[in-house]
């Protein structure tokens, strides 16, 4: 799989978000993350809360679920190691609009968000580098949403 | 297997016409899901078996009511019996889905070309399916697992509409289990019970294990899916020559006469419905084709 982690302390720039970026942002970036280690159950995100760090997955499972009002919880997608979670903290209101809830148990490092945006906003070029990486993850996950819209294998 | 240029059937052998239904008899059926169901046919006495090549299909009967293009979902190894998953979807797969034990349902068949497991040996082979693509990759993988030495890694990767929508569930289980293959399921969506993956397979194609030179890869499934999964397979580093689709068109005579199911130059009952990806991909973007 992906973003197998290292035994031991995981390692910013061995997640493949950062595999191969130019210039030293994982470096700098580094001494700002955390890690974490969610068990099965455990909510990373909740929706409404604020979008308050950017989560590098390592390895585990995490679902992403919409929870409406008058339906059953619904699982939209998983995330393994190797992905990266969230990206409502770029943008303002900085507020998750999903759950996220491990469903396996999930090993992350996790960069606080009004730091990395700081961090950006003043090193435009690694703004770009990292928007570079961020923007297909999103562009992908678009695309699987429009498949799914079209529910092929219901047809 | 290559195709051949006259009207032909299994059954010529026995003098039978291609164009004759024989009538086969329901021995068993079982619920899939709710909409789903496999169904174990066997031959009148006095027909023998007819071997099938993974990959291929029959034209299953109702009397009555019309004739619809199935895959053989069986194994190879026990041509016996003829097994089908069918889903109701229309007039004829309704009444398939709906026919009691000792029914009769005519078979001609098997016809088209099989999946090319002769080139997959020695390479890394991944089976992608979605929906009802399962099935006809099924029979592939009892040849694989039956001559396990022969390949490199097993990788399987099967999506679904939603958990209640994976057939072969018992029988997944049990494949999740070997440790000489990998199998992964996901659905598209999902409710709190489901602790497995939800997402599109082209998902979770990034995480196989393969040597991209030497992989093979049989996709069978939505001509969508299959043209994103080729897509993100190419993305790993595969090339169009490795990868051979399944196409279902709307088959007709199934011996390549009527023309019903033709895709550019291609009869899909005729000279598939395997076909190798780089030779219809283009085919697969023309609009209204």
């Amino acid at each position: 799989m992906n973003g197998v982690p290292p035994p031991g302390v995981l390692r910013l720039a061995s997640h493949p978000f950062f595999e191969g970026m130019k210039g030293d942002l994982p470096q700098t970036l580094a001494p700002l993350a955390v890690e974490r280690t969610y068990a099965f159950g455990d909510m990373l995100i909740r929706e409404g809360d604020i979008a308050d760090r950017f989560v590098l997955i390592f390895e585990g499972k995490v679902a992403l679920e919409i929870v409406l009002p008058d339906r059953p919880r619904v699982t939209i997608q998983t995330l393994g190691g190797g992905e990266v979670l969230g990206w409502s903290w770029l943008l303002p209101p900085p507020e998750w609009w999903l759950d996220a809830r491990a469903v396996k148990r999930t090993r992350c490092l996790e960069l606080p968000a009004a730091q990395l945006r700081t961090l950006l906003d003043a090193r435009p070029e690694y703004g770009y580098q990292f928007l570079l990486r961020l923007l297909p993850v999103v562009a992908q996950r678009l695309d699987h949403t429009r498949m799914q819209l079209m529910d092929l294998h219901g047809r | 297997m290559a195709a051949s240029s006259m009207p032909a059937g299994p059954r010529d052998g026995t003098g039978v016409s291609p164009w004759v239904p024989v009538p086969f008899r329901v021995e068993q059926r079982a619920a899939e899901t709710a909409d789903t169901i496999t169904i174990v046919l066997t031959p009148p006495k006095g027909v023998p078996a007819t071997p099938f090549l993974p990959g291929q299909f029959n034209m299953l009967y109702v009397f009555g009511v019309g004739e619809a293009a199935i895959s053989v979902a069986g194994d190879p190894a026990h041509p016996e019996a003829l097994i089908h998953t069918v889903r109701s979807a229309g007039k004829v797969s309704g009444a398939l889905s709906q026919a009691a034990l000792g029914t009769t349902v005519g078979v001609r068949g098997p016809y088209g070309t099989g999946w090319p497991l002769a080139a997959a040996e020695g390479k890394d082979v991944v089976l992608v399916a979605g929906g009802l693509g399962l099935p006809p990759l099924r029979p592939v993988l009892y040849e694989l697992l039956r001559h396990r030495e022969r390949y490199g890694r097993i990788e399987v990767i099967y999506g679904a509409r939603t958990p209640k929508d994976l057939v072969y569930y018992n029988q997944i289980q049990e494949w999740r289990g070997r440790t000489d293959l990998r199998f992964q399921t996901t659905v598209d969506a999902a409710d709190r019970e489901w602790y497995g993956d939800v997402g599109l397979v082209t998902a979770r194609v990034p995480d196989i294990r393969i040597d991209p030179a030497n992989t093979i890869a049989f996709l069978c499934g939505p001509e969508i899916m299959m043209k994103f999964t080729a897509r993100a397979l190419e993305a790993k580093g595969m090339t169009e020559g490795s990868i051979y689709v399944s196409l279902e068109r709307n088959m007709k005579c199934a011996i390549g006469v009527c023309g019903h199911c033709q895709l550019g130059p291609e009869f899909v009952c005729r000279n598939g419905p395997v076909f190798l990806y780089k030779d219809v991909r283009r085919f697969l973007s023309v609009r209204e084709l």
